[in-house]
């Protein structure tokens, strides 16, 4: 590995900016964020970035690294080209705020209006719940999420057509789905996913699979179900038939 | 003089982990209006990286857990520096906490039939801990995050307290900024819980993220508040240690809960050589049988890797010290190793440390179901901070409130691993409980626009001073060194001496800090701002430190090696003198009850 790389990164604010080439040193094991860190500190003391945790675990340093959304903590320096210069850009799904910060409300705002969590009344005769791991694995699966919202910035529905006010969003369909599929709970929001969420918008392109840092598998085993149980209950000639005359 | 937006609240909860939020909850449900400032965005907050569990004696899985067997364990672990009533408190009402989580949402790892699945952890003598895999804090966090939105809570995202605002002992509020635009807001509150955390980042190798800069401890000091335990800072035996830009990341103690060991670079289970009295009878004397308590045998005792922190750091490190650690200077932790004893050990692996799998494959290119890990100590806790009421979390300051990491007592001198998110819960719900019946009783306090007016001219003299001033990062970095080298693991009077001489230095350079750019979410001028609450209290835990002249949990001493009787009946207490200086005093251990010594006793 070389001993220095160039990093370009995007400064301004609201919108405004442009890209600026820093060469900072490396050393082995760095990741993207080490180094942004490093320029930070000695070259652009007032650059804005999120971090926390620096191990993957609360999704705070999302960016676009070569054009790709990704967690800065979780990407190795030995995973891209050095020679030449690593762009690393905000999330473009989100207004901007301030050179590698977005303004990520929205997410927070969406999340109020999905349908809490309600659970069936104890029925253990310790007034607690029994519930099997078999029947957890899934929505456990879909709780690993650690909301760094890249997902919501690579898909199409959001990025391309910005249609925050009528789809939720990969984040959301996967939340909506841990509820749904929680046996604990008695919620029903499919009628809320058909109407107000717009789960019709996703085409199943997996993009927010493939960029989840979680691996969860959010199209296969979270938006593809919650679609099945939407049709089963709206769309459905013979069950709506059923319903009908029963 | 300036004009700042006034947000009246009943119930003000500065930060938002595990702690903040379930005050919050508990203070909206109990009528008051209440805000929440949290210095990340919601849902990041400290609590996401805890990994382990939280200990809650529930009997799931052993029905010989209790809260007695669980009170008693604190307080061995705490070696009895522990406020006894929390400890109590503590131990009797986690249960309900954790049984309330899955009330809102949590989906714990479940007993075959059907329980909450509890799992072994250093210091506990039974399996204690619910989890979910090795991402339990993120459960935590996330259920009490999605339960709190719905409780006409106001959250203040990404906003920094810089002081809180007193009327006469009585705090009336906070005033501080938003990072996004840099603007100042005055909270007005009738009650402030705090719930900031800890002070990691005034050391270098941490497994703390930039918001641990001891907010809380020093917002509370300058306002008056005692402090107390500030020497016993936890160094968690297992962080990462290769490659250096992880150096410092928590390996949970759940891959020794699990089954995996400790091994030098001769391949020997150096924790066998070195087991305290106090913990011989207690603890497994042949690797078969620790094996055995790891896969849940009742009649198997524990093994030694599962000794409280502060031992098995002092183990680690006296390993590397001599001679015997692994190529990066730490030892080997080993969970691959359990092939030998289960068959499908890759997967089992996989399923129980998901996040450590990850954590090694992704940054350390290392898979741990086939090789081991470099792990040695990463600062990672303080057990001492803000000194409250057992019951009602009530600092020494009138209406001021703390919970969680920043406050003082449950632990003593050293926390066992999971008793911090139980500790968040219970204590944050007592702190939200008792802040609102002070906020029901008592009318406003009043605010003090002189007070603002100075906060906000300190805060902003870095912009003044511009590029001409002194580079925070590198104020920052020089702190964490001398706090690493000479306050760490291993202490001595004079490095100690030293420390305080350079955190002197490094404060004269502090207030010269300078800022280029503006106000608008500027990462620099953040820095310059929480520079002072670190130095404050990184001072502070080296005069405690020095004061103690004994060694006791996570408070190590090279000149003092051994525990002292005379020692063991004595917290240090910090308050800020008249002269504005810190003054350290003794004051005796709140004395066990006669039950309580009737419990330690059956439970030796």
């Amino acid at each position: 590995m070389a001993d220095k790389a160039t990093f370009r990164i995007w400064r301004g604010g609201n919108g405004t900016g442009h890209f600026v080439d820093y060469a900072t040193a490396i050393s082995p094991g760095m990741v993207v964020l080490d180094a942004v860190h490093g320029i930070q500190a000695a070259d652009a003391n007032d650059m804005a970035v999120r971090w926390n945790c620096k191990a993957g675990k609360c999704g705070s340093c999302s960016a676009e690294i070569n054009g790709k959304p990704r967690l800065m903590c979780m990407t190795r320096l030995n995973t891209l080209d050095l020679s030449v210069p690593v762009t690393v850009e905000p999330m473009k799904t989100f207004p901007h705020v301030r050179d590698l910060v977005t303004d990520v409300s929205w997410n927070y705002r969406v999340k109020t209006k999905i349908q809490k969590f309600k659970p069936r009344k104890p029925d253990a005769p310790d007034g607690t719940w029994r519930v099997q791991q078999a029947d957890v694995d899934r929505p456990q699966e879909f709780r690993k999420c650690i909301e760094c919202f890249l997902c919501q910035d690579v898909c199409h529905v959001l990025r391309d057509h910005n249609l925050h006010e009528e789809f939720i969003g990969p984040r959301f369909l996967i939340y909506t789905a841990q509820l749904e599929m929680n046996p604990l709970d008695t919620g029903d929001r499919l009628k809320d996913l058909k109407d107000r969420d717009g789960i019709g918008y996703c085409n199943i392109t997996k993009c927010c699979t493939k960029v989840c840092p979680e691996e969860i598998k959010i199209t296969d085993n979270a938006i593809i179900p919650l679609k099945e149980r939407v049709v089963d209950e709206f769309f459905d000639p013979l069950g709506g038939l059923f319903k009908i005359i029963r | 003089m300036a004009e700042y937006p006034i947000h009246e609240y009943d119930v003000l909860v500065v930060g938002a982990g595990g702690a903040g939020l379930r005050a919050a909850i508990e203070a909206a449900n109990a009528g008051c209006k209440t805000g929440v400032i949290t210095k990340s965005l919601l849902g990041k907050a400290h609590t996401v990286m805890a990994e382990g569990g939280m200990a809650a004696a529930m009997g799931n899985v052993d029905d010989r857990d209790n809260w007695r067997v669980h009170f008693a364990d604190t307080m061995r672990g705490g070696q009895y520096l522990n406020h006894c009533r929390m400890a109590e408190l503590h131990a009797k009402e986690a249960p309900a906490r954790v049984y309330e989580l899955e009330a809102w949402g949590a989906i714990f790892d479940r007993t075959p039939d059907g329980r909450i699945l509890q799992r072994n952890f250093g210091g506990h003598r039974y399996p204690r801990l619910a989890h979910v895999g090795d991402r339990t804090g993120l459960e935590m966090i996330r259920t009490l995050q999605d339960h709190a939105i719905h409780q006409g809570i106001d959250v203040y995202a990404e906003h920094t307290i810089v002081i809180l605002l007193m009327d006469g002992n009585r705090c009336v509020g906070a005033f501080g900024y938003d990072r996004e635009r840099g603007r100042f807001k005055i909270f007005h509150a009738k009650a402030v819980v705090l719930a900031t955390g800890g002070v990691g980042r005034a050391f270098q190798v941490t497994s703390n993220s930039w918001e641990y800069t001891a907010d809380g401890q020093a917002l509370a000091y300058n306002a008056g508040a005692a402090l107390l335990d500030m020497e016993f800072v936890q160094f968690h035996p297992t962080g990462m240690v290769w490659p250096p830009s992880v150096k410092g990341i928590l390996v949970t103690e759940g891959v020794r809960g699990e089954g995996g060991v400790l091994r030098n670079k001769d391949g020997k289970r150096f924790m066998f050589d070195d087991i305290p009295d106090n913990y011989k009878s207690s603890t497994a004397d042949n690797p078969e049988e620790g094996w055995r308590y790891t896969q849940g045998d009742k009649s198997a005792r524990r093994p030694p890797e599962l000794l409280t922190r502060d031992h098995v750091a002092r183990c680690i490190t006296r390993e590397v010290k001599a001679g015997r650690g692994s190529p990066h200077g730490g030892v080997f932790l080993d969970i691959a190793w359990i092939k030998e004893k289960i068959p499908n050990s890759i997967e089992h692996i996989k399923k129980k440390l998901p996040s450590m799998y990850h954590q090694f494959k992704q940054l350390a290119d290392l898979d741990i179901t086939k090789e081991p890990m470099e792990v040695g100590p990463t600062t990672h806790y303080i057990m001492g901070g803000i000194q409250v009421d057992g019951d009602t979390q009530m600092s020494s300051v009138d209406g001021l409130f703390a919970a969680g990491e920043c406050a003082a007592g449950l632990h003593g001198a050293n926390r066992l691993g999971g008793n911090s998110l139980s500790d968040l819960l219970v204590f944050g719900k007592r702190a939200g409980e008792y802040a609102a019946k002070f906020a029901k009783e008592r009318w406003a306090g009043k605010l003090d626009q002189a007070q603002v007016d100075d906060a906000a001219k300190i805060a902003l003299a870095p912009f003044e001073r511009g590029a001409a001033g002194e580079n925070p990062f590198a104020v920052q970095s020089e702190l964490q060194n001398a706090m690493q080298g000479l306050v760490g693991i291993v202490r001595l009077e004079n490095e100690m001496q030293q420390a305080i001489e350079k955190v002197s230095a490094l404060r004269a350079r502090a207030a010269n800090a300078g800022i280029t750019g503006h106000r608008e979410y500027n990462t620099g001028w953040h820095t310059a701002i929480d520079l002072d609450n670190m130095l404050s209290i990184s001072e502070i835990i080296a005069l405690a430190a020095i004061e103690r002249k004994e060694s006791r949990g996570g408070h190590f001493r090279d000149d003092y090696p051994d525990k002292s009787a005379e020692w063991a009946k004595y917290n240090l207490r910090v308050t800020k003198g008249g002269d504005g200086r810190p003054k350290v005093e003794r004051v005796p251990v709140v004395p066990l009850t006669d039950e309580m010594k009737l419990v330690i006793e059956e439970n030796k």
